[in-house]
């Protein structure tokens, strides 16, 4: 046995050792963290118990309850416990959290702390925001955060929001059925195709639509295809970068998914997205009734309560099928989006064929303390304490709270059948989804993250529902997005929104 | 009294209407002839960029505004006639009359947003309870992905929300109308058709008017309704002004644009108002 082996063996012992002693102390003061009590760190509980904020408060923005909401409230009440530090939570629907934050930054105030928002955020608010001080940026909880989250987290190598909670758009789909050998034979006979979970967007729309509108699961209701955000302004936007991805982002042109880098022309309308549009149009017939007005709650509750047989975008879905209760827990199962057999090469004008997968790495919750906030180092000890070991490990198995796995040590299966009662083949399935796309495919795609972002997002929104809605077609919608972005372009400058734009590509392109 | 002491007594009412009223509309135009958005924070002047746009190349704009006219039209059209109906029905000794008075008046009690919610519920196609129903009968209306029957959505909520107070209003009118002109009119041997005609209608011109323009200055910020039901969707087409200028202001972040479409709108409204007061006072009340 060399050194290094004794001593790793050794630490990881006193770790095992550790974990067991802290977890009757502070598990018995904090049910939240009953399964794997207090996990040794610079920000756990026993770390954080030594400081003393007695007399001082921080005030925090942040999203209703129980999204986001809850678990800011549930943490800021174990920090007031902790530290005698008294902590103001103030909730706000996720609309108005942008500007909940940005009127006081801009009129040069700090009433908040802390803020929550959109990782998508950052470029308007990184300006008033401090950035996150090395202290934390180079302690282990934070090597532990995956380098695709410490980019969004980032802006141009600066990290400026505190990793919370980690996104990503993947498919689910209800295992039971894919797998079952009845429905294989039947799917094979009616069609001639073989039943599996598909890996492209036409294989999604081809079991989706044979799967639609009747009653396979034998629960005496109808089923349909599949559940998706289409529902204008609602988000809807990330779901089509999502079809989009695999069509547009090819791997042999660099230099950017939305826009050219070098001479900034949107590229929205190209085929790659007009592709995935016309896919989408497609997908109105499969959804259940309804389904083009589905917000993201609606796409949860749907998928969520077994009435599809596919959904993809957000971990929330899948969580909340998972849940005890659900009544499709271990029955359902993750993997990649769908990819596509052709993608848009937009150097040649003309299809590349062969087969194209492209994450989708979406945005989600990120959390900033205020540059002018008076209680910087509370606040930051405060988002340290909210993500360590314990709190996080407890905060992901529960679905409304919306935090989801952000850090290497989460894609360890054996947490979600140890703790959550998973079967270990979905838990397995779940977790090389979610690190394939982390750490693995180099053929990501980013949010959108420059000036006038809601302004781009706005303008996909209702261009793409005018396609949805059978008011335009696919390329007459994304022509008039196309149109619109420009403009942005020509009022918010393009060399401006070019640099931004650029910090992007960087990660797209994984250039370190 | 001399004028000073007048002046004294102005006062407090002047700085509450210049600080609730002319404060917000003259900074409100200011805000219009600038870029102010989350990149460009401030009041910078750029003339009047935002209303060349908004006039030349802001077609979102004007589909919006005509949807509106129609909605708050048609809305306040119905809550007329219906309140009217139910205004008459409870004016007259039938049984259980104040039980009646307190039901009819609930809708408008309650919360707009919250009940747009239920509403939601219930139209929701694979999900709610009215396509429940519907489907014994064999039919299930897409009530919100439609275009045009998500119009017909819009225009039940709001027609549900706010009859109550087109009621309460013509009911109260109907109870301070003198009695002699009805007790002439049974004298001459008319029935109730002729008596409404010719002794009830016209005697209610005046409140009707009143009940009108206030529901149309209501209906003309149709906002809530179309923002939980459909989001302005499916497409653009229950997308109505102040919801497209909320998506503006609020969603995009364009303060300086939303207020150039604001204080247009604003314009838009008095003029079109007038107009149709006018309009209704020529045709309702006859000298």
């Amino acid at each position: 046995m060399t050194l290094k082996s004794y001593t790793g063996g050794l630490l990881a012992a006193m770790l095992i050792f550790a974990q067991g002693a802290y977890a009757d102390k502070w598990s018995d003061q904090f049910p939240h963290i009953k399964n794997t009590g207090d996990i040794p760190g610079a920000c756990s509980y026993e770390a954080t118990s030594k400081k003393d904020y007695s007399g001082r408060t921080l005030t925090i923005s942040t999203h209703a309850v129980p999204v986001m909401g809850e678990p800011t409230a549930l943490h800021a009440e174990q920090f007031s416990k902790l530290t005698g530090a008294t902590v103001d939570v103030v909730h706000s629907p996720a609309g108005d959290l942008y500007s909940k934050a940005m009127v006081p930054f801009q009129a040069g105030q700090a009433p908040y702390d802390i803020v929550f928002g959109f990782s998508n955020f950052i470029r308007d608010w990184m300006q008033y925001l401090a950035p996150v001080p090395d202290k934390y940026v180079n302690m282990p909880q934070m090597q532990d955060v995956t380098k695709a989250h410490q980019g969004v987290a980032s802006w141009d190598g600066q990290m400026y929001q505190f990793p919370v909670d980690g996104d990503r758009h993947y498919l689910k789909y209800r295992k039971d059925v894919i797998d079952n050998p009845e429905y294989q034979k039947k799917y094979k006979a009616d069609t001639g195709r073989t039943l599996k979970v598909p890996t492209t967007w036409k294989e999604y729309g081809e079991i989706a639509a044979y799967f639609n509108g009747w009653d396979w699961d034998n629960d005496g209701e109808l089923e349909y295809g599949s559940a998706e955000v289409m529902k204008k302004d609602d988000l809807m936007y990330a779901a089509f970068f999502s079809r989009s991805a695999s069509y547009s982002k090819n791997p042999r042109t660099p230099g950017g998914f939305y826009f050219d880098l070098e001479t900034m022309e949107p590229l929205i309308n190209n085929p790659g997205f007009v592709e995935a549009l016309g896919d989408w149009v497609e997908a109105t017939k499969y959804v259940p009734p309804g389904g083009i007005n589905f917000g993201l709650g609606d796409e949860i509750n749907s998928f969520g309560g077994g009435q599809t047989l596919f959904s993809f975008s957000w971990d929330d879905a899948f969580v909340a099928a998972m849940e005890d209760g659900s009544p499709i827990k271990n029955k359902v199962g993750a993997a990649p989006l769908p990819g596509a057999e052709k993608v848009w090469n937009r150097e040649d004008g003309s299809w590349d064929i062969g087969h194209n997968q492209a994450p989708y790495i979406v945005w989600g919750w990120a959390v900033g303390v205020a540059g002018k906030s008076k209680n910087q180092e509370m606040a930051f000890d405060y988002l340290c304490f909210f993500a360590n070991g314990a709190n996080h490990r407890a905060d992901i198995a529960i679905g409304r709270f919306g935090v989801n796995p952000f850090k290497k040590s989460d894609f360890d299966p054996q947490i979600y059948i140890d703790h959550q009662g998973w079967d270990p083949l979905i838990a397995k399935s779940y977790a090389a989804t979610i690190v394939g796309m982390e750490e693995f495919n180099t053929n990501r795609v980013f949010p959108l993250r420059v000036p006038g972002i809601f302004q781009f997002t706005s303008a996909v929104a209702v261009g793409t529902s005018k396609a949805l809605a059978g008011q335009l077609s696919s390329q007459e919608a994304l022509d008039e997005v196309a149109a619109e972005w420009n403009k942005i372009l020509d009022r918010v400058g393009r060399d401006v929104v070019k640099e931004a734009y650029a910090v992007g590509v960087k990660l797209e392109d994984n250039i370190n | 009294m001399n004028f000073r002491h007048k002046f004294a007594f102005l006062l407090p009412g002047l700085v509450v209407l210049i600080g609730i009223l002319i404060f917000p509309i003259g900074f409100m135009i200011r805000l219009s002839l600038s870029s102010w958005d989350t990149f460009y924070p401030g009041l910078d002047f750029i003339g009047i960029d935002n209303y060349i746009r908004l006039f030349t190349d802001d077609s979102r704009f004007w589909e919006s505004f005509f949807r509106l006219s129609f909605l708050s039209i048609t809305t306040v059209s119905l809550q007329y006639i219906i309140g009217f109906s139910l205004a008459l029905m409870v004016w007259r000794d039938i049984i259980f009359k104040r039980f009646f008075r307190v039901l009819f008046l609930i809708p408008m009690m309650t919360t707009p947003v919250i009940m747009t919610v239920i509403w939601r519920t219930f139209f929701h196609e694979s999900l709610g309870p009215v396509n429940d129903v519907l489907s014994i009968f064999g039919v299930a209306p897409p009530w919100l992905t439609n275009e045009h029957l998500a119009k017909v959505t819009i225009i039940i909520v709001e027609v549900w929300q706010w009859t109550p107070f087109m009621f309460l209003l013509l009911l109260a009118g109907l109870l301070s109308l003198p009695k002699e002109p009805f007790l002439a009119a049974s004298v001459d041997g008319a029935g109730p058709i002729r008596k409404f005609i010719y002794v009830t209608f016209p005697l209610m011109a005046p409140i009707s008017i009143g009940a009108i323009i206030i529901r149309l200055i209501e209906a003309s910020k149709i906002m809530d309704t179309v923002y939980v039901l459909t989001s302005g969707g499916p497409g653009t087409s229950t997308e109505t002004s102040s919801y497209y200028i909320f998506v503006k202001g609020l969603r995009e972040f364009q303060f300086g644009y939303s207020a150039a479409l604001s204080f247009t709108y604003l314009i838009i409204m008095i003029i079109s108002l007038t107009i149709i007061s006018k309009f209704l006072v020529k045709l309702l009340i006859k000298k």
